[in-house]
């Protein structure tokens, strides 16, 4: 496969999966805001925190309202991890694969950019009725999914594919924890209360966890979502079972044996899932939810360093004289 | 006897033009009445609601082009009517023995025009002619490329005057594109029109993908691996950059840019994530002069560098050869049926336009004289650019035409205007007729292929000019069995 396709494909599933994970958190969160009475649980900057965008939206924006966190999140062409960003950016990098993905699977990427770019030219319907917009690149996010399992050939390209998605989510999975544990201890003081319930809910939802979590840990305690979101070996939206998939990948991509490595790319995420996978939740909480999350998001960074220089770095950026050239070559 | 038609086409007037569809008012083509009779079943609405559903199609599977000046995320189908243009078996199996005929002596004169240059020495066409064409590239001189085949994808432009007479309009043996159209529209017809397609019995489109592969292998350098087969592009900035991923998916092909292919040890390699892999076969969508830039066009980024050297030594094929571009210049087509005669002492099957050649004094006297009749082109344009339409054209636009060609006259041709035939297009609520060119796919590998090709329309009333860069459009085109 080529280099240049592979970089291309695991971008372009990293943005689907971005996409996705923005739109469900901001549909929880949307669902969760119609119950809470309480102005000061009305809050939708976490959001803005957990993609990591926060110092973008300060600076660019006046006051943290609502209706700009929706904007920024959803149809704001600035922001590089808005909704519309990211399914333009998957269906640019799909554009350049297209040879390589079933028809049916750029189809489906190309009909949700249209949607996203369709809806987003009016961006107060989605401020007004977010759910309706999300659940529809949730969806639309799902199927390719879908499809990409059942019709692509589980060989290098399908693998770059599910490497993408796999360390995006565990990278969200990580943030979206940080952010609302600690936003929401305080109502550790009425545990089992109707708010408690619903707002510690609210988070298993934005990870589609929630039934998950009720069928094998019962009763949500915080202890025990936190648990369920960092170490659960099947869900799979937990950060242990994304990166022990995303390690299964790369040794198919290599060849090599897990726990041989000849990348830099297969050593850190070995080291990052052996180091996991010996874990208690009491370990992190020991350690601080907050500094273990911050640690995991340096080893993340560091691992993407090298999937991209062990995998893709021959393909030098495009240059806008080759663009010229591109539209003037040839028929 | 026909039932009359009451329905969409019953004021539908095929003037005093070849209706693709009609004989004369009410009177439909034998091969036309099962789609007739299918076309009469429907209301007005429900043809509109099909023609609807395919450009639908078309948008979603991305069958697109940027358009730019209007704001990002601008994009448009190239226009689509869905109704198909027929062709019956016997005017077809006439056509590709000529399509044949034309690509088999056109590949003789090329290899002889880079080689012997018989064909200049016996005088059949001036050495001038050859040299002065923007096509024509010295570097190709002495090649001799697989089985000597030059061309081994083109696509011939075929107009049909007011008597029905198909005729060559020109020659594409660069790198023609359109091809994913025919297949595109075959596919969404397929699904809008089910029974009427199945019951007129239509020859398939859909093997061509097969055919271009099998033609690929057949041209690789000998080894004892199944041949590697890339399609080098542009890139996805190229305006055809939908159809080079299109077949590269198809045919399952490698879709490479210049920048993915390195050379080591003589030969072609693509970098991929286990390393370098060799590529035997290159079906290259970039022209001749971005190909190499040791060897052409210095300042290419686009190109692999060394990649003619290891051509010369046979370490890779590519498809179509370097420098047939010869064969597009319009002063050249002027000389294709001497060449078809010359080599193959035959009469071309297909005729050509005629063709004045202002660099002949008298021609060019004739042509000035009376310049509102002709079509004038630039010899060695394509898209449709640079054309003055005679009839349609102002007595200013005229004069400065007439002053352009004194300039030079070697790069100009002149046609009389052919009322090219018409075949029914949806305009608003109704039908009516436009003018339509065909452009057949002949492949040429081990032997000669042919593929039933690329109708194209000029959705602009009395417009005679068809390419999508000009506002064309396109149609499936039904070729029938026996």
């Amino acid at each position: 496969m080529l280099s240049r396709a592979a970089d291309a494909v695991y971008w372009m599933s990293r943005y689907l999966e971005r996409a996705g994970n923005i739109a469900r958190f901001l549909d929880v969160n949307w669902h969760l805001t119609l119950d809470v009475q309480d102005q000061y649980l009305d809050q939708w900057m976490p959001l803005v925190v957990t993609t990591g965008d926060y110092k973008d939206f300060q600076a660019r924006y006046q006051e943290e309202s609502k209706e700009g966190c929706i904007y920024f999140l959803t149809a704001d062409p600035v922001n590089p991890n808005s909704i519309l960003s990211c399914a333009r950016a998957a269906r640019q990098n799909a554009i350049f694969v297209r040879d390589i993905l079933p028809a049916d699977m750029w189809e489906a990427i190309n009909v949700l950019y249209h949607q996203v770019q369709h809806a987003c030219e009016r961006p107060e319907t989605i401020q007004m009725m977010p759910n309706s917009f999300c659940a529809d690149v949730k969806w639309r996010s799902l199927t390719i999914g879908g499809i990409a399992w059942e019709t692509m050939s589980h060989n290098e390209p399908w693998r770059f594919f599910r490497l993408g998605a796999l360390l995006e989510r565990a990278d969200k999975t990580s943030r979206i924890l940080d952010v609302k544990y600690f936003m929401l201890l305080p109502s550790i003081n009425h545990v089992g209360s109707t708010l408690d319930y619903i707002q510690w809910g609210a988070l298993l939802k934005a990870v589609s966890g929630f039934q998950a979590f009720r069928h094998d840990y019962g009763r949500i305690v915080p202890e025990k979502v936190a648990e369920f979101l960092i170490l659960d070996r099947v869900f799979p939206r937990s950060i242990l079972y994304c990166l022990s998939q995303a390690q299964s990948c790369l040794h198919d991509l290599t060849g090599n044996n897990l726990g041989r490595f000849t990348t830099s790319a297969e050593r850190y995420l070995g080291q990052i899932c052996s180091s996991l996978s010996y874990k208690t939740i009491q370990d992190i909480f020991d350690q601080g939810l907050h500094e273990f999350t911050e640690e995991l998001q340096m080893k993340m960074n560091r691992l993407d360093t090298a999937v991209f220089d062990t995998f893709f770095s021959l393909w030098p950026g495009v240059q806008q004289e080759v663009v010229q050239e591109q539209i003037n070559a040839g028929g | 006897m026909l039932t009359a038609l009451e329905q969409n086409f019953r004021n539908y007037d095929p003037g005093p033009y070849y209706d693709e569809m009609f004989e004369s008012f009410q009177r439909p083509r034998p091969g036309c009445r099962v789609l007739l009779d299918k076309l009469e079943s429907l209301s007005f609405q429900e043809i509109q609601a099909m023609q609807a559903a395919a450009k639908q199609s078309f948008f979603d599977q991305g069958i697109t082009f940027a358009v730019y000046g209007e704001g990002q995320g601008s994009e448009r189908i190239i226009p689509f009517d869905m109704v198909p243009r027929i062709i019956e078996a016997r005017e077809w199996a006439a056509l590709e023995q000529g399509l044949k005929q034309r690509i088999y002596a056109l590949n003789l004169f090329l290899d002889d025009i880079y080689n012997e240059q018989k064909i200049i020495r016996d005088k059949i066409i001036p050495r001038e002619v050859i040299e002065t064409s923007a096509g024509y590239n010295p570097k190709c001189l002495g090649l001799k490329p697989p089985q000597g085949v030059w061309c081994h994808i083109s696509g011939t432009d075929l107009i049909r005057d007011q008597n029905g007479i198909f005729m060559v309009l020109e020659d594409n043996l660069r790198t023609p594109s359109g091809v994913s159209y025919v297949l595109a529209n075959r596919q969404v017809m397929k699904n809008i029109l089910p029974a009427a397609f199945s019951e007129s019995r239509v020859r398939p489109v859909e093997n061509y993908p097969s055919l271009l592969l099998d033609m690929l292998y057949s041209i690789a350098p000998a080894s004892d691996h199944v041949p590697n087969v890339a399609l080098l592009t542009p890139g996805i900035y190229n305006a055809a950059f939908y159809e080079h991923s299109y077949l590269a998916q198809q045919a399952g092909m490698a879709l490479v840019e210049g920048a993915d292919l390195v050379m080591l040890d003589g030969y072609v390699h693509m970098r991929t994530t286990h390393g370098l892999v060799r590529v035997d076969v290159i079906y290259r969508r970039i022209d001749d002069e971005f190909l190499d830039p040791l060897c052409f066009r210095g300042d290419s980024l686009l190109g692999v560098p060394g990649i003619m050297e290891a051509y010369r030594n046979s370490q890779v094929a590519i498809a179509n050869a370097p420098g047939t571009g010869v064969a597009d210049d319009k002063v050249v087509y002027s000389y294709v049926p001497e060449i078809i005669k010359y080599y193959l002492d035959e009469d071309p099957v297909i005729p050509n336009v005629p063709t004045y050649l202002c660099r002949e004094p008298g021609q060019m006297h004739h042509v000035l004289s009376s310049l509102q009749h002709f079509v004038v082109k630039p010899a060695n344009e394509s898209g449709g650019y640079g054309m003055l339409v005679g009839p349609d054209s102002s007595r200013e636009e005229r004069e400065n035409f007439a002053a352009r060609i004194q300039q030079s006259p070697r790069n100009y041709i002149a046609q009389p205007v052919i009322s090219l035939s018409r075949s029914p297009v949806i305009v608003n609520d109704r039908f009516e007729g436009r003018h339509v060119d065909l452009r057949p796919y002949i492949l040429y590998g081990q032997d000669i292929q042919v593929v039933p090709g690329l109708t194209r329309v000029a959705l602009k009333e009395n417009s005679l000019v068809v390419n999508s860069s000009q506002g064309g459009g396109s149609k499936d085109t039904w070729v029938l069995c026996e």
